[in-house]
Protein backbone atom coordinates (compact mmCIF):
# COMPACT_ATOMS: atom_id res chain seq x y z
CA UNK A 1 0.00 0.00 0.00
CA UNK A 2 1.03 3.58 -0.60
CA UNK A 3 0.25 6.61 1.54
CA UNK A 4 -1.73 9.43 -0.08
CA UNK A 5 -1.76 12.85 1.53
CA UNK A 6 -3.64 16.01 0.72
CA UNK A 7 -3.39 19.38 2.39
CA UNK A 8 -5.03 22.71 1.69
CA UNK A 9 -4.11 26.26 2.67
CA UNK A 10 -6.08 29.49 2.31
CA UNK A 11 -4.08 32.39 0.82
CA UNK A 12 -3.98 35.79 2.52
CA UNK A 13 -3.78 37.51 -0.87
CA UNK A 14 -4.07 36.46 -4.55
CA UNK A 15 -1.36 34.12 -5.78
CA UNK A 16 0.01 36.74 -8.19
CA UNK A 17 0.17 39.52 -5.56
CA UNK A 18 3.47 40.83 -4.14
CA UNK A 19 2.58 39.52 -0.64
CA UNK A 20 2.66 35.96 -1.96
CA UNK A 21 5.62 36.35 -4.34
CA UNK A 22 8.15 34.83 -1.95
CA UNK A 23 5.98 31.75 -1.50
CA UNK A 24 5.62 31.35 -5.27
CA UNK A 25 9.41 31.65 -5.64
CA UNK A 26 9.88 28.83 -3.12
CA UNK A 27 7.49 26.46 -4.93
CA UNK A 28 10.06 25.46 -7.56
CA UNK A 29 12.92 24.49 -5.20
CA UNK A 30 10.62 22.76 -2.69
CA UNK A 31 8.78 20.76 -5.35
CA UNK A 32 12.10 19.69 -6.81
CA UNK A 33 13.19 18.38 -3.39
CA UNK A 34 9.84 16.63 -2.99
CA UNK A 35 10.05 14.90 -6.37
CA UNK A 36 13.62 13.72 -5.67
CA UNK A 37 12.95 12.66 -2.06
CA UNK A 38 13.40 9.00 -1.05
CA UNK A 39 9.99 7.29 -1.09
CA UNK A 40 8.26 9.90 -3.26
CA UNK A 41 5.76 8.27 -5.64
CA UNK A 42 3.53 10.88 -7.24
CA UNK A 43 2.36 14.46 -7.00
CA UNK A 44 -0.61 16.20 -8.60
CA UNK A 45 0.93 18.75 -10.95
CA UNK A 46 -0.53 21.59 -12.98
CA UNK A 47 2.22 21.10 -15.55
CA UNK A 48 5.87 20.14 -15.78
CA UNK A 49 6.73 23.59 -14.40
CA UNK A 50 7.46 23.00 -10.66
CA UNK A 51 6.49 26.62 -9.85
CA UNK A 52 2.87 26.14 -10.90
CA UNK A 53 0.13 25.33 -8.40
CA UNK A 54 -2.74 22.97 -9.12
CA UNK A 55 -5.85 24.54 -10.69
CA UNK A 56 -9.14 23.36 -9.25
CA UNK A 57 -12.75 24.32 -8.64
CA UNK A 58 -12.54 24.79 -4.85
CA UNK A 59 -11.87 28.53 -4.83
CA UNK A 60 -9.00 30.68 -6.12
CA UNK A 61 -7.68 31.34 -2.61
CA UNK A 62 -7.14 27.64 -1.87
CA UNK A 63 -3.69 26.13 -2.52
CA UNK A 64 -3.78 22.33 -2.68
CA UNK A 65 -0.88 19.90 -2.24
CA UNK A 66 -1.60 16.31 -3.15
CA UNK A 67 1.04 13.57 -3.19
CA UNK A 68 1.67 9.84 -2.72
CA UNK A 69 4.53 8.26 -0.69
CA UNK A 70 5.76 4.73 0.03
CA UNK A 71 5.52 5.11 3.82
CA UNK A 72 4.77 7.39 6.75
CA UNK A 73 8.51 7.82 7.32
CA UNK A 74 9.14 8.93 3.72
CA UNK A 75 6.41 11.57 3.94
CA UNK A 76 7.53 12.66 7.44
CA UNK A 77 11.12 13.11 6.32
CA UNK A 78 10.06 15.33 3.45
CA UNK A 79 7.57 17.41 5.47
CA UNK A 80 9.62 17.91 8.64
CA UNK A 81 13.21 16.86 7.87
CA UNK A 82 13.97 18.70 4.60
CA UNK A 83 14.05 22.26 3.22
CA UNK A 84 10.26 22.04 3.33
CA UNK A 85 10.34 22.67 7.11
CA UNK A 86 11.61 26.29 7.03
CA UNK A 87 8.98 27.07 4.37
CA UNK A 88 6.29 25.46 6.52
CA UNK A 89 7.49 27.52 9.48
CA UNK A 90 6.71 30.72 7.53
CA UNK A 91 3.18 29.60 6.61
CA UNK A 92 1.45 32.44 8.50
CA UNK A 93 3.10 35.03 6.26
CA UNK A 94 1.11 33.72 3.31
CA UNK A 95 -1.80 31.68 4.65
CA UNK A 96 -4.71 32.22 7.02
CA UNK A 97 -5.09 30.21 10.20
CA UNK A 98 -7.54 27.34 9.71
CA UNK A 99 -9.71 26.20 12.57
CA UNK A 100 -10.59 22.86 10.96
CA UNK A 101 -8.20 20.09 9.83
CA UNK A 102 -6.33 21.02 6.65
CA UNK A 103 -4.24 17.90 6.10
CA UNK A 104 -5.38 14.30 5.61
CA UNK A 105 -3.78 10.93 4.78
CA UNK A 106 -5.10 7.57 3.70
CA UNK A 107 -3.77 4.33 2.23
CA UNK A 108 -4.21 3.50 -1.47
CA UNK A 109 -3.29 0.40 -3.52
CA UNK A 110 0.07 0.72 -5.24
CA UNK A 111 -0.37 2.00 -8.78
CA UNK A 112 -3.64 3.78 -8.04
CA UNK A 113 -3.58 7.42 -9.09
CA UNK A 114 -6.05 9.19 -6.79
CA UNK A 115 -8.30 11.95 -8.11
CA UNK A 116 -8.54 15.37 -6.53
CA UNK A 117 -12.24 14.71 -5.79
CA UNK A 118 -11.26 11.56 -3.87
CA UNK A 119 -8.73 13.56 -1.85
CA UNK A 120 -11.14 16.35 -1.01
CA UNK A 121 -13.72 13.75 0.08
CA UNK A 122 -11.14 12.27 2.49
CA UNK A 123 -10.51 15.70 3.95
CA UNK A 124 -14.26 16.19 4.39
CA UNK A 125 -14.47 12.76 6.07
CA UNK A 126 -11.70 13.72 8.50
CA UNK A 127 -13.43 17.01 9.28
CA UNK A 128 -16.77 15.26 9.79
CA UNK A 129 -15.78 12.16 11.79
CA UNK A 130 -12.28 12.81 13.11
CA UNK A 131 -9.38 10.43 12.42
CA UNK A 132 -10.43 6.98 11.17
CA UNK A 133 -8.54 4.33 9.15
CA UNK A 134 -10.03 5.94 6.02
CA UNK A 135 -8.87 9.49 6.76
CA UNK A 136 -6.22 10.21 9.37
CA UNK A 137 -3.28 12.42 10.35
CA UNK A 138 0.35 12.08 11.46
CA UNK A 139 -0.76 12.44 15.06
CA UNK A 140 -3.59 9.92 14.84
CA UNK A 141 -2.00 7.55 12.39
CA UNK A 142 -3.45 4.23 11.14
CA UNK A 143 -1.45 1.39 9.65
CA UNK A 144 -2.73 -0.08 6.34
CA UNK A 145 -5.45 -2.71 6.55
CA UNK A 146 -7.55 -0.76 9.02
CA UNK A 147 -5.60 -1.93 12.06
CA UNK A 148 -4.40 0.03 15.07
CA UNK A 149 -2.40 3.19 15.15
CA UNK A 150 1.31 3.53 14.52
CA UNK A 151 3.38 1.64 17.01
CA UNK A 152 0.97 -1.27 17.30
CA UNK A 153 1.56 -4.14 14.93
CA UNK A 154 -1.32 -3.50 12.51
CA UNK A 155 -4.73 -5.15 12.48
CA UNK A 156 -5.88 -8.68 11.84
CA UNK A 157 -5.80 -8.30 8.08
CA UNK A 158 -9.24 -6.76 7.86
CA UNK A 159 -9.70 -4.21 5.15
CA UNK A 160 -11.12 -0.96 6.38
CA UNK A 161 -14.31 0.34 4.81
CA UNK A 162 -16.18 3.52 5.48
CA UNK A 163 -19.06 1.61 7.09
CA UNK A 164 -16.93 -0.13 9.70
CA UNK A 165 -14.82 2.84 10.73
CA UNK A 166 -16.89 3.67 13.77
CA UNK A 167 -16.35 0.44 15.70
CA UNK A 168 -12.73 -0.01 14.77
CA UNK A 169 -11.55 3.46 15.57
CA UNK A 170 -13.10 2.87 18.97
CA UNK A 171 -10.72 0.00 19.64
CA UNK A 172 -7.64 1.74 18.26
CA UNK A 173 -8.27 4.68 20.54
CA UNK A 174 -7.23 2.41 23.36
CA UNK A 175 -3.77 2.14 21.82
CA UNK A 176 -3.31 5.87 21.62
CA UNK A 177 -1.12 7.64 24.12
CA UNK A 178 -2.96 9.34 26.94
CA UNK A 179 -3.14 13.00 25.88
CA UNK A 180 -3.94 12.05 22.28
CA UNK A 181 -6.68 9.65 23.38
CA UNK A 182 -8.22 12.35 25.53
CA UNK A 183 -8.24 14.62 22.48
CA UNK A 184 -10.12 12.05 20.38
CA UNK A 185 -12.69 11.28 23.05
CA UNK A 186 -13.79 14.79 23.82
CA UNK B 1 23.36 3.68 33.88
CA UNK B 2 25.75 1.57 35.92
CA UNK B 3 26.79 0.12 32.55
CA UNK B 4 28.56 3.43 31.83
CA UNK B 5 30.49 3.54 35.11
CA UNK B 6 33.57 1.77 33.79
CA UNK B 7 35.84 4.39 32.15
CA UNK B 8 36.85 2.18 29.21
CA UNK B 9 33.25 1.21 28.56
CA UNK B 10 32.20 4.82 28.71
CA UNK B 11 34.92 5.77 26.23
CA UNK B 12 33.77 2.97 23.90
CA UNK B 13 30.16 4.18 24.16
CA UNK B 14 31.09 7.80 23.56
CA UNK B 15 33.19 6.88 20.54
CA UNK B 16 30.36 4.88 18.88
CA UNK B 17 27.84 7.66 19.58
CA UNK B 18 30.16 10.35 18.21
CA UNK B 19 30.46 8.58 14.86
CA UNK B 20 26.72 8.65 14.09
CA UNK B 21 27.10 5.43 12.09
CA UNK B 22 27.90 1.75 12.56
CA UNK B 23 31.27 1.04 14.15
CA UNK B 24 33.18 -2.27 14.03
CA UNK B 25 35.12 -3.87 16.91
CA UNK B 26 38.56 -3.09 15.45
CA UNK B 27 37.73 0.54 14.91
CA UNK B 28 36.39 0.97 18.45
CA UNK B 29 39.45 -0.79 19.93
CA UNK B 30 41.86 1.46 18.01
CA UNK B 31 39.97 4.62 18.87
CA UNK B 32 39.92 3.90 22.58
CA UNK B 33 43.38 2.32 22.66
CA UNK B 34 42.54 -1.11 24.06
CA UNK B 35 42.75 -4.70 22.81
CA UNK B 36 40.11 -5.82 20.34
CA UNK B 37 38.79 -8.49 22.73
CA UNK B 38 38.37 -5.97 25.53
CA UNK B 39 36.57 -3.54 23.19
CA UNK B 40 34.31 -6.37 22.02
CA UNK B 41 33.52 -7.28 25.63
CA UNK B 42 32.46 -3.73 26.45
CA UNK B 43 30.54 -3.31 23.20
CA UNK B 44 28.51 -6.43 23.92
CA UNK B 45 27.89 -5.32 27.51
CA UNK B 46 26.54 -2.03 26.14
CA UNK B 47 24.21 -3.96 23.84
CA UNK B 48 23.03 -6.04 26.81
CA UNK B 49 22.32 -2.81 28.71
CA UNK B 50 20.25 -1.54 25.78
CA UNK B 51 22.54 1.43 25.09
CA UNK B 52 23.84 0.15 21.75
CA UNK B 53 22.37 -1.99 18.99
CA UNK B 54 24.39 -4.65 17.19
CA UNK B 55 24.17 -5.86 13.60
CA UNK B 56 26.27 -7.59 11.00
CA UNK B 57 27.78 -5.90 7.99
CA UNK B 58 30.53 -6.46 5.44
CA UNK B 59 33.08 -3.77 6.19
CA UNK B 60 35.47 -4.44 3.26
CA UNK B 61 35.02 -3.70 -0.42
CA UNK B 62 34.92 -7.37 -1.36
CA UNK B 63 31.65 -9.24 -1.76
CA UNK B 64 30.74 -12.82 -2.62
CA UNK B 65 32.79 -15.94 -1.82
CA UNK B 66 36.14 -15.23 -0.19
CA UNK B 67 35.10 -11.92 1.30
CA UNK B 68 34.83 -13.45 4.75
CA UNK B 69 31.90 -13.41 7.11
CA UNK B 70 30.22 -10.10 7.95
CA UNK B 71 31.69 -8.20 10.90
CA UNK B 72 29.70 -7.34 14.01
CA UNK B 73 28.93 -3.63 14.06
CA UNK B 74 27.44 -1.34 16.68
CA UNK B 75 25.41 1.87 16.74
CA UNK B 76 23.49 3.83 19.33
CA UNK B 77 20.17 2.25 20.34
CA UNK B 78 17.08 4.21 19.31
CA UNK B 79 15.51 4.19 22.75
CA UNK B 80 16.22 6.79 25.38
CA UNK B 81 16.99 6.47 29.07
CA UNK B 82 16.21 8.88 31.76
CA UNK B 83 17.21 8.69 35.37
CA UNK B 84 15.49 10.73 38.02
CA UNK B 85 15.50 10.12 41.73
CA UNK B 86 12.92 10.68 43.08
CA UNK B 87 10.60 10.03 40.11
CA UNK B 88 9.85 13.10 37.99
CA UNK B 89 7.80 13.22 34.79
CA UNK B 90 8.37 16.44 32.89
CA UNK B 91 7.69 14.81 29.54
CA UNK B 92 3.97 14.21 30.01
CA UNK B 93 3.38 17.76 31.14
CA UNK B 94 5.54 19.16 28.32
CA UNK B 95 3.42 17.24 25.78
CA UNK B 96 0.23 18.61 27.32
CA UNK B 97 1.59 22.16 27.30
CA UNK B 98 2.72 21.83 23.68
CA UNK B 99 -0.79 20.79 22.78
CA UNK B 100 -2.18 23.82 24.57
CA UNK B 101 0.16 26.13 22.62
CA UNK B 102 -1.04 24.48 19.40
CA UNK B 103 -4.70 24.84 20.32
CA UNK B 104 -4.26 28.49 21.29
CA UNK B 105 -2.17 29.25 18.19
CA UNK B 106 0.45 30.61 20.58
CA UNK B 107 3.58 29.47 18.78
CA UNK B 108 4.97 32.97 18.23
CA UNK B 109 4.80 33.63 21.97
CA UNK B 110 6.36 30.23 22.60
CA UNK B 111 9.24 31.11 20.27
CA UNK B 112 9.81 34.41 22.08
CA UNK B 113 9.90 32.58 25.40
CA UNK B 114 12.29 29.99 23.99
CA UNK B 115 14.61 32.72 22.75
CA UNK B 116 14.69 34.32 26.19
CA UNK B 117 15.30 30.93 27.82
CA UNK B 118 18.10 30.23 25.34
CA UNK B 119 19.84 33.44 26.39
CA UNK B 120 20.09 32.13 29.93
CA UNK B 121 21.55 28.78 28.89
CA UNK B 122 25.05 29.96 28.05
CA UNK B 123 27.61 32.29 29.58
CA UNK B 124 28.89 35.35 27.76
CA UNK B 125 32.01 34.49 25.81
CA UNK B 126 31.51 30.73 26.15
CA UNK B 127 32.62 28.57 23.24
CA UNK B 128 29.60 27.81 21.04
CA UNK B 129 30.32 24.11 20.49
CA UNK B 130 30.97 23.70 24.21
CA UNK B 131 27.67 25.38 25.10
CA UNK B 132 25.79 23.15 22.65
CA UNK B 133 27.57 20.05 23.96
CA UNK B 134 26.56 20.92 27.50
CA UNK B 135 22.93 21.09 26.40
CA UNK B 136 23.14 17.61 24.84
CA UNK B 137 23.09 18.62 21.16
CA UNK B 138 26.23 16.60 20.27
CA UNK B 139 27.65 19.12 17.77
CA UNK B 140 30.01 18.11 14.96
CA UNK B 141 31.52 19.99 12.02
CA UNK B 142 30.52 19.46 8.42
CA UNK B 143 31.13 21.73 5.43
CA UNK B 144 31.79 24.83 7.49
CA UNK B 145 28.75 24.38 9.71
CA UNK B 146 28.13 22.95 13.14
CA UNK B 147 25.54 20.22 12.80
CA UNK B 148 23.77 18.71 15.80
CA UNK B 149 23.58 14.94 15.98
CA UNK B 150 21.11 14.75 18.86
CA UNK B 151 17.72 16.38 19.32
CA UNK B 152 17.36 16.98 23.08
CA UNK B 153 13.59 17.29 22.62
CA UNK B 154 13.12 14.18 20.50
CA UNK B 155 9.85 12.87 21.96
CA UNK B 156 8.24 16.31 21.83
CA UNK B 157 9.47 16.95 18.30
CA UNK B 158 7.81 13.73 17.13
CA UNK B 159 4.44 14.85 18.52
CA UNK B 160 4.62 18.57 17.68
CA UNK B 161 7.36 18.94 15.05
CA UNK B 162 6.49 22.43 13.82
CA UNK B 163 6.18 23.97 17.25
CA UNK B 164 9.16 22.19 18.78
CA UNK B 165 11.53 22.78 15.84
CA UNK B 166 10.59 26.48 15.74
CA UNK B 167 11.11 26.76 19.50
CA UNK B 168 14.41 24.92 19.23
CA UNK B 169 15.64 27.34 16.56
CA UNK B 170 14.62 30.26 18.81
CA UNK B 171 16.39 28.60 21.74
CA UNK B 172 19.61 28.27 19.72
CA UNK B 173 19.34 31.90 18.58
CA UNK B 174 18.88 32.93 22.20
CA UNK B 175 21.87 30.84 23.18
CA UNK B 176 23.98 32.64 20.56
CA UNK B 177 22.84 35.97 21.98
CA UNK B 178 23.67 34.71 25.44
CA UNK B 179 27.30 34.09 24.53
CA UNK B 180 27.36 37.44 22.71
CA UNK B 181 27.22 36.12 19.18
CA UNK B 182 25.11 36.77 16.08
CA UNK B 183 21.78 34.87 16.37
CA UNK B 184 21.57 34.65 12.55
CA UNK B 185 24.29 31.99 12.69
CA UNK B 186 21.56 29.46 13.53
CA UNK B 187 19.04 28.35 10.94
CA UNK B 188 16.55 25.56 10.35
CA UNK B 189 18.42 22.91 8.39
CA UNK B 190 16.73 19.60 9.20
CA UNK B 191 17.85 16.13 8.20
CA UNK B 192 16.38 12.72 8.99
CA UNK B 193 17.60 11.47 12.36
CA UNK B 194 19.30 14.71 13.52
CA UNK B 195 18.45 18.02 15.16
CA UNK B 196 16.62 20.55 12.94
CA UNK B 197 19.15 23.38 13.46
CA UNK B 198 22.64 23.98 12.11
CA UNK B 199 24.97 26.90 12.85
CA UNK B 200 27.60 28.60 10.74
CA UNK B 201 31.09 28.26 12.19
CA UNK B 202 32.36 31.49 10.75
CA UNK B 203 30.30 34.58 11.28
CA UNK B 204 28.88 34.76 7.77
CA UNK B 205 25.71 33.10 6.60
Amino acid sequence: MHLAQLNVARLRAPLDSPEIAEFVDLLGPVNEVSDAAPGFVWRLKASEDPRETVEHGYGDDLVINFSVWVSREALWNFVYRSVHLPVLQRRREWFLHMAEPYSVMWWIPEGHVPSLEEGMERLELLRREGPTPEAFTFKEFYEPGGGGEAGSAGGGGETGSAGSSEGRSGSSREAASLPAAAEVRK
Amino acid sequence: MAALHDPVRRAVYEYVVSRGREVGRNEAAEAVGVQRTLAAFHLDKLVEAGLLEAGFKRLGEKTGPGSGRPAKVYRRAAGEWQVSVPARDYRTLALVLAEVVDVLGGDERAEEAARRAGGRLADRGEDLAQALRRRGYEPYEEDGRLRLRNCPFHVLSQEHPLLVCSMNLALCQGLLEGIGDDPARARLDPRPGECCVSLSINNEN
